[in-house]
């Protein structure tokens, strides 16, 4: 068993059967992740201690006869989820020099099923971005080309598990922010429903929409992890109360009485001539697996993108006014406390962080509040209604995932065209599904010479993850295309070296 | 609704924001830019329909009114930019009067 490139699912029955420590995986794992990251950027923080203290803890539970379903799996976290005693940025200034006083429960379960922390994965400020290029402390690339972004918020999360510096993630979408960096980085990013994993130190952005997610490079990792973080927690009170369905051992193998429903709004004929082919592709693979193709009607989800970037940064000017230089992170003095205040968050935050605030509270303001935030969220019960209605007719839809492959950086200067990336990922959110991305192809990007991955989204109704994650693995199972694609050869440093 | 100026100054002063002129002028430009593209929603029709503030079914959350450990009050100062005597120090609150 060699740690780089296994499974978590190979690494946690190789460690509980004995046959490596997790003391070994940590040691194989530190160098290697060093290597690759000068390259890559993925990571913010590095915990090469903490991890090999939890592999020491993962070791010690095994000799006393415990069984952990991710014991000794090298796993990065998205530096929006607090871990106590490790700086938690949120890859803002003004919390760069910020130490979490204690742990998220999603990482705290995640570390308790035997996963060691590799470290605190870079990602887009306040997780408000497409990219990963809004991040104010790191510039994460692409680990299939290096000259593209790897997608965001949750960038470093997915670039790790993709370029192979991590073999599971967690990730945070509140509008696409899992779904499309995986597409991106050629790996399964899956978002619960809304209330599964729950919230408890996850830093806020938009609380009626974020949740916390798995990245891994297989659906059957990706089931394994979410098995590990999901579930009714007291500490957040949006988490669902309801009974958790474990989905690890319940994946099938084919789409037989499957009804897949195609979105007649989301045409392929929108997409880029390469682009298209490989989702009707995809979706002809679907019917191969023994699914009955239906066309399912969303006529709001046009409207899922105005909705959105009126509810979110709603959210999230209220959420981020509890930055104000008083009780943590960055603080810059004024003559008054007001001062203070307004300088504090001018040197703090980035510019789509200040522009989401902005929009935010013109959306709040007295006068505007009805027109806007209001419409908004009436808005949203419809989108909802015609998801509701398109499940009448089918059991899961698919989609692209994101609207093209990976771009170049500084490719998208508008915010209007960075916002358009989530087309597809936003109406999902709004109506809270579980949806995740798994690879299903690639396509040469416009300019491009290389091929780049794309991910293929599936969403089902709400509490469905053993359904949906059970399709998506029957899909990839009969397809494969993750192991088509290979990343950017920095990426394998015996690689390079070998070059030379 | 697009049309109108926004009043950015105001909005950031809501939003205790420190902007300079140049970002006053460039948000400003960006926040009617996406104004404009939220004006579709005008087209959606929403007359008999109810808000939505979030998804699944929520009720209220309560639990027994007992004391459970939290964090020692040492390990949430330590992230205080200015902390005194075990309050965080701020400037000046109440202005001078005359």
């Amino acid at each position: 068993m060699e740690p780089v490139h296994a499974s978590a699912r190979e690494i946690a029955r190789a460690v509980n059967a004995r046959e490596v420590s997790a003391a070994e995986i940590a040691e194989t794992m530190i160098p290697h992740v060093r290597a690759v990251d000068e390259h890559l950027g993925a990571y913010l923080t590095l915990t090469p201690d903490l991890m090999r203290e939890h592999a020491r803890r993962v070791d010690a539970r095994i000799a006393a006869g415990e069984s952990l379903p991710l014991a000794g799996v090298p796993a990065a976290i998205k530096d929006n989820m607090c871990l106590a005693g490790t700086r938690t940025t949120c890859a803002s200034k003004i919390l760069a020099d910020w130490v979490a006083p204690y742990t998220a429960t999603a990482v705290a379960r995640l570390l308790d099923a035997g996963a060691l922390p590799i470290g605190k994965t870079n990602m887009d400020e306040f997780a408000m971005g497409s990219s990963g290029e809004n991040s104010a402390l790191g510039k994460t690339k692409n680990p299939y080309d290096l000259d593209r972004v790897p997608g965001g918020s949750s960038a470093g999360s997915a670039a790790a598990v993709g370029g192979f510096v991590a073999t599971i993630s967690t990730g945070s979408d509140t509008g696409g922010s899992i779904r499309e960096p995986a597409a991106f980085c050629n790996v399964v990013g899956f978002k619960p429903t809304y209330g599964r994993v729950s919230r408890y130190g996850l830093i806020a952005f938009a609380s009626s929409l974020d949740q916390i997610g798995p990245f891994a490079r297989t659906v059957e990792d990706a089931a394994l992890t979410y098995d590990a973080l999901g579930g009714h927690d007291p500490m957040d009170a949006t988490s669902a109360d309801v009974a958790f369905e474990t989905t690890a051992g319940h994946l099938r193998d084919d789409l037989r009485g499957v009804r897949v429903g195609i979105v007649r709004e989301f045409a392929t004929s929108d997409l880029a001539p390469g682009v298209a082919a490989a989702y009707e592709a995809a979706y002809a693979d679907l019917a191969k697996l023994g699914a009955e193709l239906v066309e399912v009607e969303l006529p709001t989800a046009k409207y899922g993108l105005s909705t959105y970037y009126l509810i979110a940064p709603a959210e999230c000017s209220s959420n981020l006014a509890r930055f104000d230089g008083v009780r943590y992170g960055l603080r810059v003095d004024g003559a008054d406390v007001g001062e203070m205040y307004e300088k504090t968050r001018a040197a703090g935050f980035g510019p789509e962080v200040k522009r989401r605030i902005l929009i935010g509270t013109y959306a709040l303001s007295s006068g505007y509040y009805d027109a806007y935030y209001v419409k908004a969220q009436k808005a949203r019960t419809r989108i909802a209604d015609d998801f509701r209605r398109a499940f009448a007719k089918c059991d899961v839809i698919a989609s692209p995932a994101a609207s093209s492959p990976a771009f170049t950086f500084n490719a998208k200067s508008d915010p209007y065209s960075m916002y358009l990336m989530d087309y597809y990922t936003i109406p999902v959110s709004l109506a809270g599904l579980p949806s995740l991305s798994v690879p299903c192809g690639s396509a040469v990007p416009d300019g491009g010479t290389r091929p780049m991955p794309l991910g293929l989204q599936l969403a089902s109704p709400l509490f469905t993850e053993r359904a949906l994650l059970g399709y998506a693995h029957a899909y990839e199972r009969a397809t494969r295309h993750a192991g088509k694609l290979a990343p950017d050869p920095h990426c394998h440093p015996e690689l390079v070296e070998g070059q030379r | 609704m697009a049309t109108e100026r926004i009043d950015v100054r105001g909005v950031a002063r809501l939003a205790r924001l420190a902007l300079s002129d140049d970002e006053i002028e460039r948000y400003g430009a960006q926040l009617e830019d996406l104004l404009k593209h939220v004006d579709d929603l005008k087209g959606l029709d929403t007359s008999d329909v109810a808000a939505t503030a979030q998804v699944i079914e929520s009720r209220n959350v309560t639990r027994p009114d007992t004391l459970v450990p939290c964090l020692p009050h040492e390990t949430v100062m330590a992230g205080a930019p200015q902390p005194q005597h075990g309050f965080f120090r701020v400037p000046k609150i109440i202005a001078e009067e005359g």
